[in-house]
């Protein structure tokens, strides 16, 4: 079991969650995130002050997938993220230990 | 005196929209602070309401608009006694004759007194105890604004004698108020972190949404100052609507050059601008005069905005660049635009035939008032700051106005 864990621009959020479903991710939980990465932040004028916002808006999308679909994955998430401009995001993968499914209490591939 | 009823109903609506203004000041300011201020904005102005009516009725018409002295009004009005009775206010006589009931003219005025000190609310933002705020405007309602009124507006003052013009209030109102601002700050002080830290507005719609509110409202604020439903009334009504317009676009034009984008937050701006620069104006010009003032207006506002960091004073949602300069512009482009043939009440400025004079009596009512509101309002501010103090503690800053004076949040998580 893989945690993947994405941060993308957020007007990709609806072309991302439908290559996804694609893809066969069974669930998926969205956040609302402000940061930066290497596109750094913006600038914003209001009455001629210039003021430098360095947290961009971002969109965190977490799942928890079969090791076998990681690469299918990571694939519908680059091919659904992309823009080619800086700023389109990361994508990173950690292992999950254990997955339980609260209601039934199933564990592993079982709860997905 | 005979009173007309259409001018009557039209005072009387006008009292009502010159009211909304101030809910309309609130959302324009409310959006361009810091979400932790936002109610803190608000209060300060809906509180006015509450405050300066009674004050109004009680004490402050009567020094405005009683008795017949140059400089003062007096007390015959306190508690509006006789008002509903008498057959017309001092000096209110001749080509001033009223034509509506007086009480209709005493409410239509307490709007504008109410919404004056409630400008000064935007260059003071973030950071002043609301206790102290009640005190000065408090104050300020009853001796700066009615003794300025007493001047400007009253036949009886020494500004109206000496033939300065102000058809609506751009002395009264919006020079009265910026000078207050000013004094008031250069008192309490920068926002903690102004200018090192970016504070940018927390809810534009907010602030379009008040712009909308105070455009509308200032049709009743120039309009019926015509005091009658009639030609002159219709002549300020449109040139409330085109100077605010060319104040609108001259302010876009003009940050799209030197900014990069056309914003929303200039929009309004512009138009404000323009509203506050056609106030005085509005019953003594004709023609696309509006429109000239609006635009020149809408510039010299925009290139005032630097003012404040060049000399380091913290008016936060520039009070002093909009309405002080914007007042100053209006009043003296008086001096140039007034023509005689849109107002017989009025005078021919520079450019209709009138030389300097009017330009000259534009100055010294704008000189004028700047002076005594500043000095006064610098004193009282001294003094409340040397007793109770005007300024929130540190504290209560960083978590900001709304919890630390009210005990509420606007935006529950």
């Amino acid at each position: 079991m893989k945690l993947i864990t994405a941060i993308v621009k957020p007007f990709k959020l609806d072309d991302v969650k439908e290559a996804l479903k694609g893809a066969g991710v069974q669930g998926i939980t969205v956040s609302e995130v402000r940061g930066f990465g290497r596109q750094g932040g913006h600038t914003e004028t209001y009455r001629g002050a210039e003021y430098n916002i360095d947290f961009v808006p971002k969109v965190r999308l977490e799942m928890v997938v079969h090791d076998d679909d990681v690469e299918k994955t990571i694939a519908a998430l680059r091919g659904a993220a992309s823009t080619g401009k800086i700023g389109d995001g990361k994508i990173w993968v950690t292992n999950a230990e254990r997955i339980i499914r609260i209601r039934t209490g199933e564990e592993g591939s079982d709860a997905l | 005196m005979t009173i007309d009823s259409g001018a009557t109903a039209w005072v009387l609506v006008s009292a009502a929209l010159v009211l909304f203004m101030t809910p309309g000041l609130a959302f324009f300011y409310g959006g361009m602070v810091r979400s932790k201020n936002v109610l803190g904005m608000l209060m300060q102005n809906i509180f006015a309401m509450g405050l300066i009516s009674i004050l109004w009725a009680t004490v402050g018409f009567s020094l405005a608009f009683g008795g017949s002295g140059k400089y003062f009004g007096n007390f015959d009005f306190m508690f509006l006694k006789d008002v509903a009775n008498i057959p017309n206010l001092p000096g209110y006589v001749d080509d001033f004759a009223l034509i509506i009931p007086p009480l209709a003219f005493v409410v239509y005025q307490m709007m504008f007194a109410i919404i004056t000190p409630a400008l000064i609310t935007g260059a003071t933002a973030d950071r002043m105890k609301f206790s102290a705020y009640c005190i000065l405007i408090g104050v300020w309602a009853v001796v700066v604004y009615p003794t300025v009124a007493h001047w400007v507006f009253s036949p009886n003052g020494w500004l109206f004698q000496e033939g300065a013009l102000d058809f609506a209030g751009g002395a009264v109102v919006h020079i009265n108020a910026g000078a207050a601002a000013l004094a008031v700050i250069l008192v309490l002080g920068k926002r903690r972190g102004w200018p090192r830290e970016a504070m940018p507005p927390h809810n534009l719609p907010y602030t379009i949404l008040g712009t909308g509110i105070l455009w509308f409202g200032w049709f009743g604020f120039n309009a019926g100052s015509a005091l009658g439903a009639n030609g002159l009334a219709a002549q300020a009504l449109i040139n409330t609507q085109l100077a605010a317009a060319s104040g609108m676009i001259a302010w876009l034009i003009i940050e799209k050059i030197k900014a990069g984008h056309a914003t929303t937050l200039g929009a309004a701006s512009g138009a404000v601008a323009g509203l506050v620069a056609i106030t005085p104006c509005a019953g003594f010009v004709g023609g696309m005069a509006p429109i000239a003032i609006g635009a020149i207006t809408g510039f010299v506002c925009y290139l005032c905005l630097t003012l404040k960091t060049k000399f380091g004073f913290d008016d936060s949602l520039d009070v002093i660049a909009v309405h002080l300069v914007g007042g100053l512009a209006g009043a003296l482009l008086l001096g140039l635009f007034a023509d005689t043939a849109i107002n017989g009440l009025g005078a021919d400025g520079l450019f209709f035939g009138g030389g300097a004079s009017l330009l000259g009596k534009q100055a010294l009512a704008s000189v004028a008032t700047f002076a005594f509101s500043f000095v006064v309002t610098y004193v009282v501010a001294k003094i409340l700051n040397a007793t109770i103090g005007i300024r929130v503690s540190p504290e209560n800053e960083l978590v900001g106005l709304d919890q630390s004076q009210h005990a509420e949040t606007a935006y529950q998580a």
